[in-house]
């Protein structure tokens, strides 16, 4: 049943940028949300890097140094969190779905180059945040138990929030 | 004469001392991805030292351009206010963080 729910979980997460997640039923697990959340963080200081190593633009680059930074910044935070809460981390059908369609996603930008790869890697990073976004507000933050990691993923929404603004700002500048 | 001439730029020097001297240090925090409130009472001359209490790095930058600070996660950064009107301000990393100075001559 809980196994069911997170693999429909991770299919709504993927299939619909900024989907809500069915609420009720059974709710991911603090050891699940920070495995989820430290994921979804380390896909994008991946991406960010993949971009710093390929990308020539300045703006993207820019985006790109600011994604690796600020992600690196949460899951240190959130790895001092869950050392300190005494939580281990657990894999789930969420993580492991979002990690398998970041590998996908980076294969197919790893063939791109110049004005190419900075059109896909940035429309990725605004389908991206907006999915994570959605997950976030919807799922994790309403289901973490506990306080000071449900804290962690409130300013993680806020900041990914400003990443998705900064993505679909520089989506827009990259159409004109 | 000379004497009357002594008082005066005596009354004048006073006169403008105040000013110079009132010139007042205030703090303005960045927490949770916000800038919190800023001073209500800002003069031209006035400083703010801008504290980043978050785990990322910010800016303190002017639209005008008049200051631009830089504040690595946990630092600390200082402008002095050059002109007086209401100066809108933000984060370059994280534009949706803004705020607004209303300084006063």
């Amino acid at each position: 049943m809980v196994k069911s729910f997170l693999a429909a979980s991770a299919f709504a997460l993927l299939a619909l940028p900024g989907a809500t997640l069915a609420q009720g039923a059974a709710k991911p697990n603090d050891a699940q949300i920070a495995h989820i959340a430290y994921t979804a963080g380390q896909i994008d200081i991946a991406a960010g890097e993949q971009a710093l190593a390929k990308s020539k633009n300045q703006a993207v680059r820019g985006f790109a140094a600011e994604m690796v930074r600020d992600h690196k910044a949460v899951n240190e935070k959130a790895l001092a969190l869950v050392k300190k809460l005494g939580v281990t981390p657990e894999a789930n059908p969420t993580s492991k779905a979002l990690s398998s369609q970041a590998d996908q996603k980076r294969a197919e930008l790893a063939k791109l180059s110049g004005a190419a790869f900075d059109r896909v890697y940035v429309a990725n990073e605004v389908a991206y945040h907006r999915t994570v976004n959605g997950a976030l507000k919807d799922t994790l933050i309403p289901s973490a138990q506990n306080a000071e990691l449900k804290s962690l993923l409130q300013t993680g929404l806020a900041l990914f929030s400003e990443h998705q603004a900064h993505a679909e700002h520089l989506a827009a500048s990259q159409k004109k | 004469m000379k004497r009357t001439i002594a008082c005066a730029i005596g009354l004048v020097a006073v006169a403008l001392l105040p000013s110079k001297a009132a010139a007042t240090a205030y703090r303005v925090v960045i927490e949770d991805m916000k800038f919190g409130p800023t001073p209500a009472a800002l003069k031209v001359g006035d400083s703010i030292e801008w504290v980043n209490h978050d785990i990322f790095r910010h800016t303190a930058t002017a639209r005008d351009g008049s200051f631009a600070v830089d504040l690595p996660a946990g630092k600390t950064g200082r402008s002095v206010i050059k002109h007086a009107g209401k100066i809108g301000f933000f984060c370059r990393y994280h534009p949706g963080m803004t705020g607004s100075l209303t300084v006063s001559p």
